[in-house]
């Protein structure tokens, strides 16, 4: 049910706070979703969408940090 | 996908699994509290890569599985009714009621729609002014803000011919209820990634002082939930006991502030009946009395409704993490998705149908 999925924001419409709209790519399929929850998202903001709100920017700098901590995950604790 | 492939890298999964194993020194018992994570551990096949020392009990945190029947047989009342046009999520079609279930209602000829947001039930009650629309407002705190907005909109449009029957779930205080019990086994949990996307994590603070339990706040790829498995194992072996957040990329601490904001706005907190669970305090969600107009409980005579659980279900039991859906009698035989017998059959994120799905079964 919490199922929410990855999108890019190519197109905004609308002005007023809750009911701004962005047009969302999902790999090659676009919807229309509320933005009325993220008031900051931007134009190719990445941000997790569920039942048509898109809720959460996706932070780029803590997503390229967590797939370093387990790229560079402790040699000596693997073993490796 | 870009922020989906890199978490379902199988040689990123391999390192995590590994290191787990290095730092693993005894059993222990996590939970995972959303429904989508036990879909994920299960579809993949996680559980049984890991230690065997390692235990997954998989929790509560499917919505559909802990709507109380009496709920479900109210939308079926509703739905019933001449001139309405009733609206759910698709998941909740399927889950019996106490005679029928919408699917079948829907066969029968009742106006039944799956939409995927609650702002298209609204669209519909825009369109169609001369029917009722009715929302089947579902789920945790990720989507009650979704359910919040469509009722907060059509007041500020005062449309009417739109309600809302509200069924709200809330995640910490079943949290606090498992961790309460006597027959609590849990010693880690990893929390529900997209809740915390709406409410942050500073709930699980005192929870985890309280109660002296590591909560990892975890993601639902692969790689995701093995990261969360290896982050709360580490806090065991090492005796410690924190929040920490797995999933950064994605949930902040203080969470979504706006949906926070109107969440707070159109719904009071209440003591809520979880299907197989019971009344959990302060575990739901009712929509306020200033949106009273757009609550669809005031609007159709559904108040007496009030039906009792079947007592043959273990599916409390799976819940709480009592009970591996394989050691029911009923698991395959009496109880499939074709004929379930209770909501962790129906939900695909229910214990029940994940291990019918994706394990074989005698």
């Amino acid at each position: 049910m919490c199922l929410a999925v990855p999108g890019k924001i190519i197109v905004i419409t609308g002005d007023s706070p809750l009911s701004r709209m962005g047009k969302i790519d999902f790999s090659g399929i676009s919807k229309e979703i509320s933005l009325a929850y993220l008031p900051e998202a931007q134009l190719n903001d990445y941000v997790i969408v569920h039942a048509g709100f898109a809720l959460s920017i996706i932070d780029q700098q803590e997503a390229e940090a967590s797939l370093e901590a387990f790229q560079q995950l402790d040699d000596f604790e693997v073993g490796l | 996908m870009k922020f989906v492939d890199e978490y379902r890298d199988p040689k990123a999964a391999k390192k995590i699994l590994q290191a787990i194993k290095s730092i693993t020194t005894q059993s222990w018992r996590i939970m995972e509290v959303c429904g989508g994570q036990t879909h994920s551990i299960i579809k993949h096949g996680l559980d049984q890569l890991l230690p065997d020392q390692i235990e997954l009990i998989h929790g509560p945190g499917c919505p559909v599985c802990v709507t109380p029947l009496q709920y479900i047989d109210k939308a079926l009342a509703i739905a019933q009714q001449p001139n309405v046009i009733f609206c759910s999520f698709g998941d909740m079609l399927r889950v019996p009621g106490s005679e029928h279930d919408l699917l079948s209602l829907k066969a029968l000829g009742a106006d039944i729609r799956i939409v995927y947001s609650p702002l298209d039930a609204l669209k519909l009650a825009q369109q169609n002014v001369n029917k009722k629309v009715v929302f089947f407002g579902v789920g945790f705190e990720t989507t009650a803000p979704t359910v919040a907005l469509a009722i907060h909109q059509a007041k500020s449009l005062q449309l009417d011919n739109f309600s809302v029957l509200a069924c709200h779930v809330r995640v910490p205080p079943v949290m606090e209820a498992l961790l309460g019990a006597k027959d609590n086994t849990v010693q880690g949990f990893l929390g529900a990634g997209h809740v915390c996307t709406i409410m942050g994590y500073h709930e699980y603070l005192p929870l985890a002082e309280r109660f002296n339990i590591p909560i990892v706040i975890t993601g639902f790829e692969p790689v995701d939930i093995l990261q969360g498995i290896y982050l709360c194992i580490k806090q065991l072996e090492q005796g410690r006991v924190t929040v920490e957040n797995q999933y950064s990329r994605v949930v902040k601490q203080q969470g979504n502030q706006p949906a926070q904001q109107l969440l707070q706005q159109v719904f009071t907190i209440v003591d809520q009946q979880w299907r197989g669970l019971g009344e959990i305090p302060q575990g739901g969600l009712a929509i306020s009395e200033d949106y009273a107009d757009w609550n669809a409980e005031n609007q159709f005579s559904v108040t007496t409704i009030n039906t009792q659980e079947p007592s043959e279900c273990r599916s409390g039991d799976v819940l709480k993490g009592l009970l591996k859906p394989e050691g029911c009698a009923e698991f395959g035989k009496s109880c499939t998705p074709e004929h379930p017998l209770g909501a962790t059959m129906v939900s695909s994120e229910g214990a029940c149908a994940a291990y019918y799905r994706y394990r074989p079964h005698g």
